[in-house]
C-alpha cells in the first residue's frame, strides 16, 4: 500500500484536509458534486412546490393532470376557507405536544443516565425490555389501552393522550439519552461521586448541563410523532380536544377531496413541526454525531 | 449489602415508573393480544375461548395474508435498500464540506417533518398512472422533461413489484434520517485516522473503504433497525394513497380493515402477533450484538 | 460542588410540566350514564360536501327545537367510515359509547345488536307512530328479531347509471342500454371511438358495480336470494352473471382507477368515459360541486336490468346502551324521525326522505322522480351490498377480500366459491 509521489499539498487556507495528490479531475468532481446535490434537492423539493402551487389555486384550476403549472392567480382563499377547521386542532395539537415532547424527554434522560452511567443490577435487561416497546403496531394495542385508560378516568381529556404520548414515546428517547451519555466519559461522573453527590444530583446538574444536544433530537424526534398522530388523537380526545390530525383527515380523507383546501391544510398542519426542526435542526446534528441513536 | 444498595438503589428507583408503564402499556398489552389469537372472538363481543393454534394455520392458508406478506417483503427490500443507498450517497456528497451544506441538509431532513397523511396526499397525485390526455404526476413531468421512457403505472402496475412504488414516498420522507446517521457517523471518524492512513499512502477512495467504512457498521445497523420497524409498522401511507388496492395491501393493512369492522377480532389479534415476531426476529439479535459489543470495548 | 443554573432550570421546568396536562382534566368522560341531559354526543363520518350541510340544517333544527341541549358533532372522515367506525367500536367494547352513532340500516348493525350495544327503538316508534310513517319494505329490513333498533333518515338508490348525453351523442348510441349484454356491445363501439366505456374507482366502487350487475342479471328476486342462502352462488346462472361483470370490468379503467367516486364521475362529466354506475349521492355531487343541470348536462337511468326494481341503503341512527345522555339522545332520534329533520337534511344530502308524508316540494329534478319511484307500490325494493343492507359486516368483510384477488385474477369459480363458504361461516 505504499505509493511515493514528490508533490504534497497542504490546502491550510481553506482548512480542508492535506491531501497526498489532487487528481486533475478534481474541479470536475466537485462539480459532479453540486449537480448531484441540486438534482436531489429538486427531489426532495418537488413535492413540496407541487403542494405549495396546488394550495395557492382556486378551485376551478385544481385538477391532477395540470399540477405542475403555476397559478394563473395567485389565491390566498383556501387558506383562508380551511383555517377555521384547522384552529382548534392547532391549539389542541401545540397543547399536546409540547408537554408530550418535554415530559418523555425527560424521563428518556433520566432513563438513559441510569442505564449508561449509574448501572444496577440487571440493566442491561432493563433496556432491551425498554427498546421493544418501540416496535408495536400501535392498531394491535388499541382496544386494551382504551379500555385500560377509560378505567383510569383518562379519556376525553389531553391528558390522557398526553400520558399514552409519553409513555410510548420513551422507548425512543430512552434509546437517544442512553447513545448519547454512553458516549461520554466515566471521568465526568467519577469526579462528582467523589464531591459526594447522589445519583440525583450527578443527574440534575452534570449529566443535563451537557444534554442540549441529545435533547434537540429527543424534542424533535418527539414533537413529530406527538404531532403526526391521529389514531391515538381521534380515540382517546373528546371532540373539542382533537388534534389537528383529525382535522385534517376530515378535509383530506374524506370522499370528496377538496384538493386545494387539502394541500392548503396540509401545509398549514406542518408548519409548527418544520417550526420544530428549524430551531432545533443544528443542535441536531450536533446531537447525533455526539452519538444518540448510534445505538 | 447496605451500600451496595444504597449505590444503585436509587437508580433503579428513578427507571422504575418507566418500566412499569411499559410494562403495562406494552407487555401486558401484547400478552392480551396473544391471547386473543388463541380465542374464536368474532364479532364485536369479546369471546375468550381457547381454539388452539387454529388461527395460525388459517392465517398461514389464508391467500390474501400470503400476499400481504409478499408485498411487505419487496416493500421492506426496496424500501430500506433504497433508503439506506441514498442516505449513504448524501451523506457522502455533503461530507467534505461544501457550501450551503446548512442549506442542503434541511431540505433533506425536512420531508420527516411532515405528517404522512400529508405525504400521501401529494404522493397520491405524484404516482397518478393516467395515461395519453390524462396524464399527471411524475409521468406528466417526466413527459414534459422528455424523459417519457420512465414512465411507469407505479403502484397499479399488474405486477409484485407494484408496492415497491410506495417506497419512494416513504424513502423521501426518511433517507434524510439515513443521510444525517451517516453523516453524523462518518464526520464522527477522528481525523487522526484518516491521517493515518493518508501518510501511509492511501488514496481517499481507499481511506474511506478501510478507515471509514468499518466504523460505519454501528450506524448501519442502527438505521437498517429503524428502517426497518418503520417498514413493518407502516400503515397511514398505504392507506391514505390507494386502499383497497391488494398490491399494496399489507399485514398491517388487513389486520385493520379485517378486525374493528368486520369483527375477526381473533383474526386481527393472529396477524398483530405475526407481525410482532417478524420485528422481534430482527431487532432481538441487533438489541443484543449490540450491548454485546458495547461490553467489549 | 457548584449548583449549575441549568441543572435548576431543569429541575422547575420538570415539575411545571407535570402540572401542566392538568388543565384539560375536567373534560374527563366519568363513565356510564351521568344524568344531565344538558349535551349530546353523535357520531358519524358525514363530514364531506353535502352530508355536511344537511347534517348542520337538521342540527340548526334540533338546536332550535331543543335550545338547552348542547350538541356535540363528532364527524370523522376516511376509509368510506372505516375510522369512525374503529373508533366506535373500541368505544363501544370499553362501555363508553357516544349518545348516538350513525350505521347504515339492514344487516350492518346485525354485530352491534349481537353484543348488546343498542337499545331496542321499538318503544319510540310506538310513541312517534312511525311504524306508519316508514314503507313496509324499510320497516320490514330494519326489524330484526320483531324488534327496531334504529331511525332512518335517508333513502339512496345504489343502482343508477350516470351519463353525459353529449358523449352519447358524439359516439353515435340512441339511448343507454337496458341490459348487461346491451352494454358490452355499446362499450366495444365506445372502446373503438377511444373512450372508456365505465369509469370506476376505488374497492367500495367495485363492488357496488358488481352488485347491479348480479342485480340486472339475476333480476329482482334472485338477487335478494344471494343473501339469505337460498340461491346457490355456484349455480349456473350466478356464475354466468359473475363472467359479465370481469367482461364489463374489462370495458372499464381499472388499470388506472380513480381514487374515490368524486374523480370516477368527473371522467364521465369530461367526456373520457361514457358511464358510471354509482349511487344517487351522485346528483349531490354533479348538481353542486359540478355545477350541472339536469338532463342536458348529466342524466341517469336504471342500470341496466334494474329499470322498475329500487336497490335501496339507509342511514339510520342508533341509541347505544349506556348513552351518557339518554333523554337528549332521544330528542336526537325523534329529530332524525320527524318530516321536518328529514326535509332539512335529504335535499342537501342528494337523497329521499324514508317518511313517506315528506313534503314533496321540496325535492326537484332527479330526486323527485326518485322520490315517485321510492313511494310507488309497484316497485320492488332489493337492498344493498356494498352498503350494509343484506349482508353482515363479517360476510361483507370477507367479500371484500374475495373481490380484491377476483378482480385481479377474474377466477369466477373461486369467487363464487370463497363467497359461499363466507356466508355459511357467518351467519
Amino acid at each position: 500500500m505504499s505509493v511515493t509521489t514528490d508533490r504534497v499539498v497542504v490546502d491550510e487556507a481553506v482548512g480542508a484536509p492535506a491531501r497526498r495528490r489532487r487528481p486533475r479531475w478534481a474541479p470536475y468532481l466537485t462539480t459532479a458534486r453540486y449537480l448531484a446535490l441540486f438534482l436531489l434537492a429538486c427531489f426532495f423539493l418537488m413535492p413540496v412546490y407541487a403542494l405549495i402551487i396546488t394550495a395557492l389555486k382556486e378551485p376551478a384550476q385544481v385538477s391532477v393532470v395540470r399540477m405542475w403549472e403555476l397559478p394563473t392567480a395567485l389565491s390566498l382563499e383556501n387558506f383562508r376557507i380551511v383555517w377555521p377547521d384547522l384552529q382548534e386542532g392547532f391549539v389542541n395539537s401545540t397543547l399536546l405536544a409540547i408537554p408530550a415532547s418535554l415530559i418523555s424527554s425527560m424521563l428518556g434522560a433520566a432513563n438513559g443516565f441510569v442505564l449508561a452511567k449509574w448501572r444496577f443490577p440487571g440493566a442491561d435487561f432493563a433496556f432491551p425490555l425498554i427498546l421493544f416497546g418501540m416496535f408495536i403496531p400501535y392498531q394491535a394495542i388499541l382496544i386494551p389501552m382504551y379500555d385500560t385508560m377509560q378505567r383510569a378516568g383518562l379519556v376525553g381529556g389531553l391528558d390522557g393522550l398526553i400520558l399514552v404520548h409519553v409513555i410510548y414515546g420513551l422507548p425512543i428517547t430512552t434509546l437517544i439519552f442512553r447513545s448519547y451519555f454512553a458516549s461520554i466519559s466515566d471521568e465526568v461522573i467519577e469526579a462528582a461521586k467523589v464531591d459526594g453527590a447522589g445519583m440525583l444530583r450527578t443527574f440534575l446538574f452534570v449529566a443535563l448541563p451537557i444534554a442540549p444536544p441529545a435533547f434537540a433530537v429527543s424534542m424533535i424526534w418527539q414533537f413529530t410523532s406527538a404531532w403526526n398522530d391521529f389514531l391515538f388523537g381521534v380515540l382517546l380526545a373528546s371532540r373539542e380536544y382533537w388534534p389537528i390530525t383529525v382535522a385534517l383527515n376530515n378535509i383530506a380523507g374524506g370522499q370528496t377531496v377538496p384538493f386545494n383546501q387539502a394541500m392548503a391544510s396540509a401545509l398549514l398542519a406542518s408548519v409548527p413541526t418544520l417550526l420544530v426542526y428549524v430551531v432545533l435542526g443544528r443542535f441536531f446534528m450536533r446531537g447525533l454525531m455526539a452519538g444518540a441513536l448510534k445505538g | 449489602m447496605k451500600r451496595r444498595l444504597r449505590a444503585w438503589g436509587p437508580g433503579l428507583l428513578l427507571v422504575s415508573p418507566s418500566l412499569l408503564a411499559l410494562g403495562v402499556f406494552v407487555y401486558v398489552f401484547l400478552g392480551w393480544n396473544i391471547r386473543v389469537s388463541f380465542t374464536s372472538w368474532r364479532g364485536q363481543k369479546p369471546v375468550y375461548d381457547w381454539v388452539g393454534a387454529r388461527n395460525y394455520t388459517e392465517l398461514f392458508g389464508n391467500e390474501r395474508f400470503q400476499i400481504d406478506v409478499r408485498n411487505l417483503a419487496v416493500f421492506t427490500l426496496v424500501f430500506i435498500g433504497g433508503s439506506l443507498a441514498l442516505g449513504f450517497c448524501m451523506a457522502l456528497l455533503l461530507e467534505k464540506g461544501v457550501r450551503g451544506e446548512n442549506f442542503f441538509r434541511s431540505v433533506f431532513l425536512f420531508p420527516m417533518a411532515i405528517s404522512f397523511i400529508a405525504t400521501a396526499i401529494i404522493w397520491r397525485w405524484l404516482l397518478n398512472n393516467g395515461s395519453g390526455s390524462s396524464t399527471a404526476g411524475l409521468n406528466r413531468l417526466f413527459a414534459n422533461l422528455g424523459l417519457e421512457f420512465l414512465r411507469s403505472d407505479w403502484h397499479k402496475t399488474p405486477s409484485t413489484w407494484a408496492i415497491a412504488a410506495i417506497a419512494l414516498p416513504a424513502g423521501w420522507a426518511l433517507s434524510g434520517y439515513v443521510m444525517a446517521l451517516f453523516l453524523a457517523g462518518m464526520r464522527a471518524v477522528p481525523e487522526e485516522l484518516r491521517e493515518a492512513a493518508r501518510v501511509d499512502g492511501a488514496t481517499e477512495p481507499r481511506v474511506f473503504w478501510h478507515v471509514v467504512r468499518p466504523l460505519l457498521l454501528p450506524v448501519l445497523m442502527s438505521a437498517v433497525v429503524i428502517l426497518a420497524h418503520i417498514s413493518m409498522k407502516t400503515f397511514d401511507l398505504f392507506y391514505a394513497i390507494d386502499q383497497g388496492n391488494l398490491r399494496i395491501d399489507t399485514p398491517a393493512l388487513y389486520m385493520w380493515f379485517t378486525t374493528f369492522q368486520p369483527g375477526f377480532y381473533a383474526r386481527g389479534a393472529t396477524i398483530a402477533t405475526l407481525l410482532l415476531f417478524g420485528i422481534a426476529v430482527v431487532i432481538v439479535p441487533y438489541i443484543w450484538y449490540s450491548i454485546r459489543s458495547e461490553r467489549r470495548q | 460542588m457548584p449548583y449549575s443554573r441549568r441543572g435548576v432550570l431543569a429541575l422547575g421546568m420538570t415539575a411545571a410540566l407535570f402540572a401542566l396536562p392538568a388543565c384539560s382534566s375536567g373534560a374527563n368522560s366519568n363513565g356510564g350514564g351521568s344524568g344531565n341531559d344538558k349535551e349530546v354526543e353523535v357520531f358519524s363520518w358525514w363530514v364531506g360536501a353535502g352530508e355536511k350541510e344537511g347534517l348542520e340544517a337538521m342540527i340548526a333544527d334540533f338546536t332550535k327545537k331543543n335550545s338547552d341541549i348542547k350538541f356535540n358533532n363528532a364527524g370523522v372522515a376516511g376509509g368510506a367510515g372505516t375510522n369512525a367506525k374503529t373508533v366506535l367500536a373500541t368505544r363501544l367494547q370499553a362501555k363508553n359509547p357516544p349518545d348516538s352513532y350513525q350505521v347504515h340500516a339492514g344487516k350492518e348493525l346485525a354485530s352491534d345488536i349481537e353484543a348488546g350495544y343498542v337499545e331496542d327503538l321499538t318503544y319510540l316508534y310506538e310513541r312517534e307512530g312511525w311504524k306508519e310513517k316508514f314503507p313496509k319494505g324499510l320497516v320490514e329490513a330494519i326489524t330484526v328479531g320483531g324488534k327496531l333498533y334504529s331511525v332512518p333518515v335517508n333513502i339512496h338508490r345504489s343502482n343508477l347509471l350516470w351519463f353525459n348525453p353529449a358523449t352519447l351523442q358524439k359516439a353515435g348510441i340512441a339511448a343507454p342500454p337496458k341490459t348487461w349484454a346491451e352494454f358490452l356491445t355499446q362499450a366495444a363501439t365506445l372502446k373503438s371511438k377511444n373512450v372508456t366505456a365505465l369509469s370506476i374507482g376505488p374497492g367500495w366502487t367495485q363492488k357496488h358495480l358488481l352488485e347491479n350487475v348480479l342485480l340486472g342479471e339475476l333480476g329482482a328476486d334472485m338477487y335478494t336470494g344471494l343473501w339469505d342462502g337460498s340461491v346457490d352462488w355456484k349455480s349456473p346462472k350466478v356464475i354466468a352473471a359473475l363472467s359479465t361483470y370481469t367482461k364489463v370490468l374489462g370495458f372499464s379503467d381499472l388499470k388506472s382507477a380513480a381514487a374515490d367516486w368524486q374523480p370516477a364521475l368527473d371522467k364521465v362529466v369530461d367526456g373520457s368515459a361514457a358511464y358510471n354506475v354509482m349511487g344517487d349521492w351522485a346528483d349531490g355531487y354533479l348538481k353542486g360541486a359540478k355545477a350541472l343541470k339536469f338532463k342536458t348536462g348529466y342524466d341517469v337511468v336504471a342500470t341496466p336490468g334494474s329499470t322498475g326494481v329500487y336497490n335501496f341503503l339507509s342511514d339510520s341512527f342508533t341509541l347505544p346502551v349506556g348513552a351518557p345522555h339518554k333523554g337528549a339522545a332521544e330528542k336526537w332520534l325523534v329529530e332524525c324521525g320527524s318530516t321536518e329533520g328529514q326535509d332539512l337534511f335529504n335535499p342537501q344530502k342528494g337523497s329521499v326522505p324514508a317518511r313517506i308524508d315528506a313534503d314533496k316540494s321540496k325535492y326537484t329534478d332527479y330526486l323527485a322522480a326518485a322520490l315517485a319511484e321510492w313511494q310507488n307500490p309497484q316497485t320492488k325494493i332489493v337492498g344493498s351490498l356494498a352498503h350494509g343492507v343484506v349482508a353482515n359486516n363479517a360476510w361483507n368483510g370477507e367479500i371484500d377480500t374475495a373481490l380484491q384477488i377476483f378482480v385481479q385474477d377474474t377466477n369466477v369459480g373461486k369467487f363464487a366459491d370463497a363467497v359461499a363458504k363466507a356466508y355459511q361461516a357467518n351467519k
